[in-house]
């Protein structure tokens, strides 16, 4: 089939981008989105022409890198997918795609479609981490987890950071990440330690670096590719109250 | 705890507390305004008269005026950094399934704002500092204000009075269908069984609110007009 593009192009982090159209012929059916991206690439070095930039890595949802907005959607149509796991069969021959990097203050753009989210790692290292004892692994079972509290934290556990969160926000909240990497490590007894430091820590980290506040529209949920669900928001918010209340720093 | 009133969870904190105090507001005011509706305005002039000569009044008026400027404030606030937080807008404007109303809460509440100071000045301002006829209900030895009276005269002279009424209970229903619900997020007080119950009863608050405030024009609307 045949498909026409319009991507974003900038040279570098400093310059002012604009739309690029492209045209693409013979783009199978069965050929992954990156696929496509590639095969455009392609044609374009074959033309003598700037390829597009944009980032991949695991091609399995994991790694969260592959951060693309497509056509008013972070990671592209269908529900609980990375862009990695667009196929083409989800468009139509002669359809249009508009493809645009993530949107936010906190991720400046550094060339067409690749942007730098390097805020999350910010916002990592401000709290989202446990604190172990040295010398020989306990034994499995030394902690107790209650089953609820497993499954929660499992499920907060499956945030890959990609993002899609804060690209679809019309605040450009990056609440659910945090919501999610909190919760994670609220639930379980190895985080208990840091608990409150990290709730305080990650959320000013996450204010100071330029991400709005949350109104809870609830679009971070829909287009989230692990299907975090925002009642972990309602767990930050929680931890985070109850932390301001209570620690006397 | 000095951070909490500039983070952006300790603001929304304040918009939550200020959003379920006024809430709480409308459920009074609703109930004696409903007095509008029965009988032929003496129980309802007993029931506003108590309330504007009531000591407890003094107290309750400023704290109300305070909730709705603390929630002002730091809504305007937060819409506008939250503006900021994109300084470049998408082509195509994310598609995500979200309520409308959960977008539009500033300009929601922008319009419950414009309906608020009309509304003050067609009674609080008339019965405060200007001139409302005397009504007695004893044969003369207690003189009480007329507002049923000033109430009555406004559904009933001016049918763009009753559309007006009617159009802000409409945004104020808009703002509280999402406003319920969130303000228990803010606080936390949620978890993923009670989302969509909240969100239940949200549309329930809303419609016996906005419903009972838009019934009242129309009431008068049918009796006198049509
Ligand atoms: C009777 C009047 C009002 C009531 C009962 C009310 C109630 C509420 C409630 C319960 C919330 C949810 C708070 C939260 O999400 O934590 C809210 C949010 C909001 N209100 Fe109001 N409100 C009223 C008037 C206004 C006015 C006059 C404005 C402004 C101009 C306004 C602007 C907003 C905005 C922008 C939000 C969303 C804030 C956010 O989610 O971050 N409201 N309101
Ligand atoms: S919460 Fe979901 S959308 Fe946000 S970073 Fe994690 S996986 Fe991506
Ligand atoms: S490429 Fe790793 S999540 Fe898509």
């Amino acid at each position: 089939m045949k498909i026409k593009l319009n991507i974003w192009k900038q040279a570098n982090a400093k310059a002012k981008g604009k739309f690029e159209k492209y045209e693409l012929d013979g783009v199978d059916t069965e050929m992954s989105f990156l696929e496509m991206l590639d095969s455009l690439n392609e044609k374009l070095i074959k033309e003598g022409k700037e390829p597009v930039a944009f980032e991949h890595d695991c091609h399995e949802a994991i790694c969260g890198c592959c951060s693309l907005y497509i056509n008013g959607h972070p990671h592209g149509p269908g529900s609980e997918t990375a862009t990695c796991q667009v196929h083409m069969r989800s468009f139509k021959d002669g359809d249009t795609i508009t493809i645009e990097p993530w949107r936010a203050k906190g991720f400046p753009v550094l060339k067409d479609l690749m942007v730098d989210r390097n805020a999350f790692d910010k916002i990592m290292s401000a709290g989202g981490f446990v604190s172990i004892d040295a010398g020989q692994a306990p034994d499995a079972n030394a902690n107790l987890v209650g089953k609820i509290d497993a499954d929660k934290a499992f499920d907060a556990a499956a945030c890959i950071g990609c993002g899609a969160c804060v690209a679809a926000c019309k605040n450009s909240s990056a609440t659910l990440f945090v919501a999610a990497k909190v919760s994670q490590l609220a639930l379980l007894p190895q985080g208990k330690v840091e608990a409150k430091r990290r709730a305080l820590n990650m959320v000013a980290k996450m204010d100071e670096l330029g991400f709005g506040s949350c109104t809870n529209t609830g679009a971070c949920e829909v287009e989230c590719p692990k299907g975090i669900g925002i009642d972990f928001i309602a767990k930050l918010n929680r931890e985070y109250l109850c932390a301001s209340f209570s620690e006397s720093e | 705890m000095s951070k909490f009133f500039t983070s952006s969870i300790g603001q929304k904190f304040f918009m939550s507390i200020t959003g379920l105090f006024l809430m709480m507001f409308l459920i009074v005011h609703l109930i004696l305004n409903s007095l509008l509706l029965f009988g032929d305005g003496e129980l309802f002039n007993q029931a506003a008269n108590f309330m504007s000569s009531n000591p407890i009044m003094k107290i309750v008026e400023p704290v109300l005026a305070l909730g709705f400027i603390v929630h002002i404030v730091y809504a305007s606030y937060i819409t506008l950094k939250n503006q900021m937080a994109r300084p470049q807008k998408y082509k195509v404007a994310n598609k995500a399934k979200a309520s409308w109303a959960s977008k539009n809460m500033y300009i929601l509440g922008g319009l419950v704002f414009v309906f608020l100071v009309i509304h003050l000045a067609n009674f609080f301002w008339k019965i405060k500092f200007g001139t409302v006829a005397a009504i007695s209900y004893d044969g003369g030895q207690t003189e009480l204000h007329d507002v049923y009276g000033l109430v009555v005269g406004l559904f009933k002279g001016w049918w763009w009075y009753d559309a007006l009424y009617i159009a802000g209970a409409i945004f104020l229903f808009l703002h509280l269908t999402h406003g319920f619900w969130s303000a228990f997020q803010t606080i936390g007080w949620d978890n993923d069984k009670w989302i969509s119950r909240l969100k239940v009863i949200a549309y329930i608050y809303a419609v016996i609110i906005a419903g009972g405030f838009a019934f009242i024009p129309l009431f008068f609307l049918v009796k006198y007009v049509v």
